[in-house]
């Protein structure tokens, strides 16, 4: 028995199967996020934050 | 006749939860007319009385406020909501100590048993989940409540959302407990643990978290900071997880709809792997990320120095975020659940190493510069000293989540002592330190009543804490080993009750531990009280000081 290919199971399947590269590789972007040099100084003055409320 | 300017009228929510309070006086007093057990009776009577009274008070705060609701901004500063935070703030200081009580009444029945005073209403049974509720639920829920609705108004410099929601959601919280407590001494409950509350309840904490979400989200939305601090983002975190793993764990359908008993639609294995998928997350994410939040806000701010790697902070957060709601069948090992699934929960927990320590330095070297702050600030200490326990039971944990360390910790002892390091040492102490930084703040005080009182409740919980994990060690590995001890013949060398009486004087340590602990917390109930009442007022500054360009 052969189910029949839609969008919607391919979709499934695909996201079934290849959870876990899937998930690896949005939490490695989270990672290159975090780090890239260009966002350093925005994140230097995120931590400030605490300390300047009023 | 010309209608006079700036009429006061109810608004959307006075008049809809006034309306949705009636009915639901109404529909308990049914529910109480028609229970068919007593304990169902006597909480739908509880719930028509509180109804009663809400729709009693929404109407008579109505009445009494002027026309316009409290601005959103005085004088350019945000005009922080402080009221429903102080009512959370008192309820946790209150839930505390319950909660540290009845633990040391239930660990001296373990010592002398005698102390179950034959009464079904004492009985360990009944008062272990009323213990594990109070100082969980009550106490540390009350902590976040507050502290959440405090961090993220000052964060993003805006008055919380919301003008009667915010007292929805901490008062419709300590009813929910004050149900659910309740319920255990009757002896209502759905045997799940941390998830007893029967399906009534369930509803309830369902409306009231809901609205707690909706309240800290529009918070959020209205925010004049344009980056959303990340103790916000753990608070939210607690906040959205707990919703999905109570609703996950919890679909059950009631015997009767005017009773408290009801069934749990999952069944067999499945009915565990959910139970511990929410069991070990409620530990994940209501005493890891909400606590973790604490940790980012308020060691910086009472240390004086931004967080050592807001970097790491991020990464932090998401590892946390991937790995934590995997870990749960590691409480299933050597069970029905299928092996591969013991063996995945077991992967991700030893991997939760990676986020538990990178968050543990995170906060540990925020203070660097400021290690000095440790010597004259005991509310300092106690936050980094429990930044120190949640790196060691971190460790511990995912130590115990492997299958041959499970296979001799496991249903011994020792796992309560793992859970006491992380709920006193961590959890306790963090909140310990929130409180004594948020107290004087609230009220607008200069400082907490007396430092020397903190430093005596620090040292004296920390040897209570001390004791009761060391004795739980011994006893656990002991336990442990007798129950896996053969003779050559191959029998077993223990009874069970053999182990059981081995047991006997570390519970006896155990208890004295926790009533330290208990001491503790009194001295800090009494050192808040007094902040409030006899503390020096903090002088407002009508003009706010500007830096030096």
């Amino acid at each position: 028995m052969r189910a029949i290919l839609t969008v919607q199971n391919f979709t499934s399947n695909f996201v079934t199967t290849f959870w876990t590269p899937i998930f690896v590789g949005i939490f490695l972007a989270i990672v290159a996020y975090a780090l890239w040099p260009r966002n350093k100084s925005a994140f230097d003055e995120a931590s400030k934050i605490p300390l300047r409320e009023e | 006749m010309s209608q006079p300017l700036n009429s006061k009228s109810m608004t959307i929510g006075e008049s809809g939860l006034a309306v949705f309070f009636a009915a639901a006086a109404f529909l308990c007093l049914i529910g109480a007319a028609k229970a068919v057990d007593v304990a169902f009776g006597f909480h739908a009577a509880l719930g028509a009385a509180a109804s009663l009274a809400s729709v009693f008070v929404i109407l008579n705060r109505y009445f009494d406020r002027p026309s316009l609701l409290p601005p959103q901004e005085i004088n350019g500063r945000p005009n922080y909501n402080m009221g429903p935070i102080k009512f959370a703030t008192v309820m946790s200081v209150f839930w505390g100590i319950a909660g540290f009580t009845v633990g040391l009444l239930i660990a001296s029945q373990l010592a002398w048993p005698a102390l179950n005073f034959d009464l079904p209403w004492t009985s360990f049974g009944r008062l272990r989940p009323l213990h594990t509720s109070a100082v969980i639920f009550a106490f540390g829920g009350n902590v976040l409540i507050a502290t959440s609705f405090y961090v993220v108004q000052k964060t993003s410099r805006v008055r919380l959302a919301g003008d009667l929601a915010p007292w929805f959601v901490v008062l419709g919280y300590n009813f929910f407990i004050l149900i659910a407590g309740t319920g255990y001494l009757l002896g209502v409950t759905q045997s799940k643990e941390y998830a007893e509350p029967e399906w009534y309840a369930d509803l309830w904490l369902t409306i009231v978290w809901v609205t707690y979400l909706l309240v800290f989200l529009m918070t959020l939305v209205k925010r004049k900071e344009p980056h959303i601090f990340v103790a916000n983002w753990f608070y939210l975190a607690f906040i959205v997880t707990i919703a999905v793993l109570h609703l996950g764990n919890n679909p059950a359908v009631p015997v009767s709809v005017f009773g408290s008993k009801s069934y749990i639609v999952w069944g067999g294995v499945q009915d565990a792997m959910f139970q511990w998928w929410y069991g070990h997350n409620a530990v994940g994410f209501f005493l890891t990320a909400g606590f973790l939040a604490i940790m980012y806000y308020f060691i910086p701010k009472r240390a004086e120095r931004p967080i050592y790697s807001y970097r790491l902070s991020i990464i932090h957060f998401w590892a946390l975020i991937f790995l934590y709601i995997w870990a749960g069948p590691h409480h299933l090992h050597y069970t029905a659940l299928p092996d591969w699934a013991q063996t995945l929960g077991m992967t991700f927990s030893i991997m939760l190493w990676m986020p538990s320590w990178g968050g543990m330095i995170n906060g540990l070297m925020t203070l660097s510069g400021a290690w000095d702050k440790l010597r004259t600030d005991p509310v300092l200490r106690m936050l980094v000293v429990s930044v120190a326990f949640y790196g060691m039971s971190t460790f511990e944990g995912p130590m115990m989540s492997i299958k041959v360390v499970n296979s001799l910790s496991h249903y011994t002892d020792w796992t309560i002592g793992h859970v006491h390091s992380g709920a006193l040492g961590w959890v306790g102490f963090v909140s310990f330190g929130a409180l004594y930084c948020m107290v004087p703040w609230l009220w607008d005080r200069k400082g907490l009543y007396s430092l020397k009182l903190v430093n005596w409740h620090f040292w004296i919980a920390t040897i209570g804490i001390v004791l009761y994990i060391s004795a739980m060690w011994v006893s656990g590995i002991l336990q442990g080993l007798m129950w896996r001890a053969y003779t050559s013949l191959g029998f077993l060398e223990y009874s069970f009750i053999e182990s059981v009486e081995a047991m006997h004087p570390f519970y006896m340590i155990r208890a004295a531990g926790g009533a330290l602990f208990l001491i503790g917390s009194l001295i800090m109930a009494y050192n808040l009280w007094m902040t409030v009442r006899v503390g020096e007022a903090e002088v407002q500054s009508p003009v706010a000081l500007q830096p030096a360009e």
